[in-house]
């Protein structure tokens, strides 16, 4: 019995050996150790043994049951094994094809620029202030020390719509509509928005543009404060290595003037074509508010002083992100917006 | 105002500094200059020759072999295509190994045969600006005067050896519309004394007020009035010296007589005029206002319709110039004069700025007249003219300067507080720092009291009226670069957005963040397409530009619809098909057809939609997007301002939409329901004639969204009870409205009714060619307990007689 069961094992262990697929496996652990099989055939003759072969056969049976029993494991997990990494290799897919696109808009660089510029100032305390853009020559011109026939009209044609209104040509008739606002309380805002002059559009000019100004009044309000205010702005909106340059001017809604020259973005100050080899941009005009500005505007210029800057926000959207032609902003080929889709 | 070098240093020293490093101050003190032009673009080797002989070249017609004495031993052979070349001139030659302003090299080379050792050069290929050139001067080779040394440097002939700053004036600084001006500024800068021309004019016996008569009839248009005899002049060709001069300024020379007023012009910032003394009827000049229907032939040959409010200068009997703009053809200086009338006056900037401007005549004399000249250089410029006059075109002054002042002149005198100026730039500057700055301006300066001063003004600088004003000379002499940096003192405050402001952002992020693009657009437009929608417009009239630069920008928008289409259209035609985009801008809005008052602007948010959802690629399939899209959007923007559950869409054909593809959005508010604005596809004409796809567009008014905005979120505890979810498919009229069934549904569900859905919606073959199938989802829930079945199928049953007293049916 002994040598039928140690053939036995030689035989299935050499039939699985031959096996080729999980079936084929299944039938031939029916066929040894199935409630029919051979094995359990072999067993039933137990009942003829003597009690003292009858243990040892019942062990020759069991280490003959468990390496046919283990081999069929081992041959098991195999196939398992053989047929996840068939399912795996199957479901394999190219992971360098383009993903399935999140929508994406853009918000237009003007909007963009306007809202860093509000953020900044308004991290140094100031408030958002807006007004018409259909003026009162009144706010536009005479209460910004421009009265009517003064030289300096012509600096900016305008497009007038009666004697009295016309579009704004600058932002800064929100200034004065703000300290009429305030009362004689100190004033710190910025003014974005919408101004148009009569201008012929090319690369670099846009009858309608956009402008943000800022202006200043308190007790004690410096020049040197000034200065203060806009290297810290520069900095924050052009990066820390920014340098400022300032250089007199003239406005007529300031005294002393000043015209205002930043470090060219695109050279860092070492000169190039942009900054016509001068390393210097310039990029805003501001100064002290004039003393008529301050009285018509209900404070006393002995006693209160203020400052006042602005600048286009075409201008800094161009240098910023270096567009080349200003009508792009108006066209809004989608092309264009696309690119601002970023942080 | 175009500042030589060369002639500048005729009045300041201005040894040691080069024109480059002295544009460079200028600007940083004030004055921007941003071009320095060099005139000696390459002269070198070009000299003064003296054409000996001409002859024919013997195998060209239009070429000349000349002989030139160029100051060598012997004469050099040049053959020259000038056809005004001829023996006895002086020329300027270029010589061999001459580099040309234009580039070119002069060589030896044989033209046709014939050895030529040079050229002999025109007015232009020096460098010289043709266009400010007198014919004679443009065409062939410059003609040198006789009296020049052979083989002496060109560039020392025509003044060439010299550098032209670009002054760029602001409106301010007229002072420097002048060579004396431009001194000053630059002797303040550099800390060096002004010399002034010194004239005195040798007058000749007769007294000039028996010559000519003066008056001022119009005494607010003209504060003084002077007026010089100048007997037997010989009008020609200026000296060169004063051409160069001219030319380096940028002025054309003309002949002697009005080249000397336009010098004295250029010197000292005072316009003159010459009459031909002869012309000026009854030897009398009044200054008056033009008559109602006078004329005047203006020098450019230009008749001109005189108006009341123009200033003339009129003779006995009639207007002989246009004061300050352009002298009469009537009384011009001709090659015949032989006495001439000079004149210097102040008239008034704004009415030579009126004048001019009407008749679009603006010359260098009406932009200084317009700026306000200096009344003290009235006489002094005039002495000047004729003192040069009669040296270079011969004649004899008259006596004396026959003249009229309306009114007296005083020099502004301000007082300046040292306090008050550390105090308002921010320095710590002595009474000693800041009287010296104001001193080198030439200013007067007095010290009154402990750090005050009276500052006597001198009346070139008309633009100093204030204390303020003299803060800002001392700042930029002191340089704006040495005021300190400081913070603001004092109390800060928190910066912030006002509520309108932060909806604006928040749409802008919600509607970027959902893949649309943001578009700016113009806000002026064709009055047609004021028309197109306007819905949002009410009754408002489109307002109208009084001088618009084209009809396609003459009117203020009415609405941003018709802008967006156009932005749609530009994109199509550069195959960018899908286009998805927003806007946010202002209407102008009123009622009134004059506008007497400022018009409403009325803040909108404009929606455009076309071409497919998503660019289509190996995982997405083109999908064509449509009013559901645009619809989603408007509810998005709704729901993320807190306002779900309070609009309503009405399909009532709002103007410029597809009729049964659009509808008029209504806010619900405290006292009713307001107008919010419309959505839908554009018209098909309309999509048509803009040559478009399928375009979906809305409108929405973003201040009524303002107003109603609620950021506030209120958590609701989760449910702790299981729902009940139950599915009907509802057979309707196709042209029934579905919303109208959910609103009914939900009315009758009580609060029970968690969420309603709509899942599928079908017309065709299987259902009635009238009817639409809807299938919906309803999920009922009690908060505090699980429904019965019982419960459940009462509220269902109610949902169900609310869906079918509506008229549709369920679908079995």
């Amino acid at each position: 019995m002994k040598e039928r069961l140690e053939a036995l094992r030689t035989e299935a262990l050499a039939m699985l050996e031959q096996v080729q697929d999980v079936q084929q496996l299944n039938d031939l652990r029916i066929k040894y150790l199935g409630k029919k099989g051979a094995l359990t055939e072999i067993l039933r003759g137990m009942g003829s043994l003597s009690a003292e072969e009858r243990p040892v056969i019942g062990q020759v049976a069991n280490v003959v049951r468990d390496s046919i029993e283990g081999r069929l494991q081992e041959l098991q997990e195999a196939f398992i094994r053989e047929e996840t990494e068939r399912k795996l290799q199957a479901e394999t897919i190219d992971v360098t094809l383009p993903g399935r696109p999140m929508a994406r808009g853009s918000v237009h660089p003007l909007s963009k620029v306007t809202q860093e510029l509000e953020d900044i100032f308004i991290g140094m305390g100031y408030q958002v202030a807006e007004g018409p853009e259909v003026e009162q020559d009144y706010y536009n011109f005479e209460a910004l020390n421009l009265p009517k026939d003064h030289p300096a009209r012509d600096m900016q044609d305008s497009f007038y719509i009666t004697e009295e209104l016309l579009m704004r040509t600058q932002t800064s008739p929100v200034q004065v509509r703000t300290m009429e606002l305030m009362n004689g309380k100190p004033v710190k805002v910025v003014c974005p928005g919408r101004v148009y002059r009569r201008d012929d559009d090319d690369a670099t000019h846009s009858f309608m543009f956009h402008q943000i100004e800022g202006l200043v009044i308190d007790r004690n309000i410096r020049m040197s404060d000034l200065k203060g205010t806009l290297l810290q702005f520069v900095k924050e909106m052009f990066g820390s290595h920014m340098q400022i340059r300032l250089r007199p001017s003239f406005f007529p809604f300031t005294e002393p003037s000043v015209e205002v020259d930043v470090t060219c973005v695109q050279c860092k100050g070492n000169g190039c074509r942009m900054c016509k080899q001068t390393g210097w941009l310039e990029i805003l005009g501001c100064g002290m508010v004039h003393p008529k500005v301050l009285e018509m505007g209900g404070y006393d210029p002995e006693e209160y002083s203020g400052f006042a800057f602005g600048m286009g926000i075409e201008r800094i959207a161009l240098l910023k992100y270096g567009i080349d032609d200003i009508r792009h902003f108006y066209t809004n080929d989608v092309r264009f917006l696309q690119q601002f889709d970023r942080m | 105002m175009n500042v030589s070098y060369q002639w500048l240093s005729q009045y300041i020293d201005v040894s040691g500094v080069s024109a480059d490093e002295l544009a460079e101050r200028i600007t940083r003190a004030g004055i921007e200059i941003d071009v320095v032009q060099n005139r000696n673009q390459g002269l070198d080797h070009i000299v003064v020759g003296y054409v000996v002989s001409r002859e024919k070249h013997p195998d060209a017609d239009k070429l000349n072999v000349c002989k030139v004495d160029v100051g060598a031993e012997e004469h050099v052979q040049i053959v020259c295509g000038a056809a005004n070349v001829d023996a006895g001139q002086h020329v300027p030659v270029a010589q061999i190994g001459a580099v040309m302003p234009g580039g070119m090299k002069i060589k030896r080379a044989k033209l046709r045969g014939v050895e030529s050792q040079g050229m002999i050069c025109s007015a232009k290929e020096l460098g010289l600006n043709d266009k400010l050139l007198p014919k004679h001067m443009q065409e062939g080779i410059l003609v040198l005067p006789s009296d020049l040394t052979i083989g002496t440097l060109i560039a020392d002939v025509l003044d060439l050896n010299d550098h032209v700053m670009e002054f760029d004036l602001t409106p301010n600084r007229s002072d420097c519309l002048s060579m004396i001006g431009a001194a000053y500024e630059v002797g303040a800068i550099l800390n060096r004394p002004v010399a002034l021309p010194t004239t005195s004019v040798e007058e000749t016996g007769e007294a000039a007020s028996e010559k000519i008569r003066v008056n001022i009839s119009a005494g607010h248009a003209c504060s003084l009035y002077t007026a010089r005899y100048v007997k037997g002049v010989k009008v020609g060709q200026s000296p060169l010296w004063l051409q160069n001069r001219l030319l380096a300024a940028g002025v054309r020379p003309i002949n002697n007589i009005v080249d000397v007023t336009n010098f004295v012009m250029l010197e000292y910032g005072q316009p003159l005029h010459a009459f031909d003394a002869a012309q000026i009827a009854g030897s009398s000049i009044d200054v008056r206002m033009a008559r109602e229907g006078e004329t005047l032939v203006t020098l450019d040959g230009q008749e001109r319709k005189l108006e009341p409010h123009m200033l003339v200068i009129a003779d006995a009997e009639k207007a002989i110039a246009l004061a300050g703009v352009m002298g009469g053809e009537n009384s011009e200086v001709t090659e015949s004069t032989v006495d001439i009338v000079l004149e210097s006056a102040k008239f008034d900037g704004g009415i030579v700025r009126k004048t001019s401007r009407q008749l679009g005549l603006r010359s260098e004399a009406s932009l200084r007249f317009e700026k306000s000249v200096n009344l003290e250089h009235v006489v002094p410029a005039i002495d000047r003219a004729a003192e040069l006059i009669r040296t270079i075109a011969g004649g004899t002054v008259a006596s004396g300067v026959v003249q009229q002042q309306v009114g007296t002149h005083e020099r502004k005198v301000v007082r300046l507080s040292l306090e008050k100026t550390n105090r308002m730039l921010g320095t710590s500057l002595t009474a000693v720092e800041v009287q010296s700055i104001l001193e080198r301006l030439v200013f007067d300066v007095k010290s009154v009291e402990e750090g005050v001063f009276e500052v006597t003004v001198p009346s070139r600088r008309g633009d100093i009226t204030l204390d303020v004003d003299l803060i800002e000379e001392v700042a930029r002499l002191f340089g704006y670069d040495n005021i300190p940096t400081t913070p603001i003192e004092g109390a800060t405050t928190p910066g912030s957005l006002t509520k309108s402001q932060r909806v604006r952002r928040a749409i802008r992020r919600l509607l970027t963040d959902g893949g649309l693009h943001e578009a700016l657009t113009y806000s002026f437009t064709h009055p047609e397409e004021t028309k197109l929608f306007p819905a949002l417009a009410g009754n408002a009239k489109p307002i109208a530009l009084a001088m618009p630069m084209s009809e396609d920008r003459s009117v203020l928008r009415t609405s941003l619809i018709p802008s967006l289409l156009d932005v749609a259209t530009h994109n199509r035609n550069r195959k960018q098909e899908d286009v998805h985009l927003f806007e946010m801008s202002s209407l102008y809005l009123t009622e009134e057809s004059e506008l007497t008052k400022q018009p409403e602007e009325k803040l909108v948010l404009a929606v455009l939609l076309t071409g497919n959802r998503q660019q289509a690629q190996w995982n997405v399939k083109p999908e064509a997007v449509d009013f559901f899209d645009l619809k989603g959007i408007v509810d998005s923007v709704v729901s993320y301002l807190g306002l779900s559950g309070r609009v309503r869409y009405e399909a009532n054909r709002p103007v410029g939409y597809h009729p049964g593809r659009s509808a008029s959005l209504y806010l619900k508010t405290n006292d009713g329901e307001q107008l919010l604005g419309t959505l839908g596809q554009i018209h098909p004409d309309l999509q048509r004639s803009k040559d478009l796809a399928d375009t979906f567009v809305a409108e929405l008014e973003i201040e009524a969204l303002v107003a109603q905005a609620d950021f506030t979120i209120e958590y609701k505890t989760l449910p702790r009870f299981p729902s009940v979810e139950r599915d009907l498919a509802i057979v309707m009229d196709r042209q029934a409205e579905m919303g109208r069934i959910l609103d009914q549904a939900t009315a009758a569900a009580d609060s029970w009714l968690e969420s309603i859905r709509v899942f599928d919606v079908y017309t065709g073959d299987r259902i009635a060619s009238d009817k639409k199938s809807v299938a919906i989802s309803l999920v009922y829930r009690h908060p505090e307990r699980t429904f019965t079945d019982e419960e459940i199928t009462e509220i269902h049953g109610r949902v169900i007689a609310a869906i079918e007293a509506e008229g549709a049916e369920l679908r079995k």
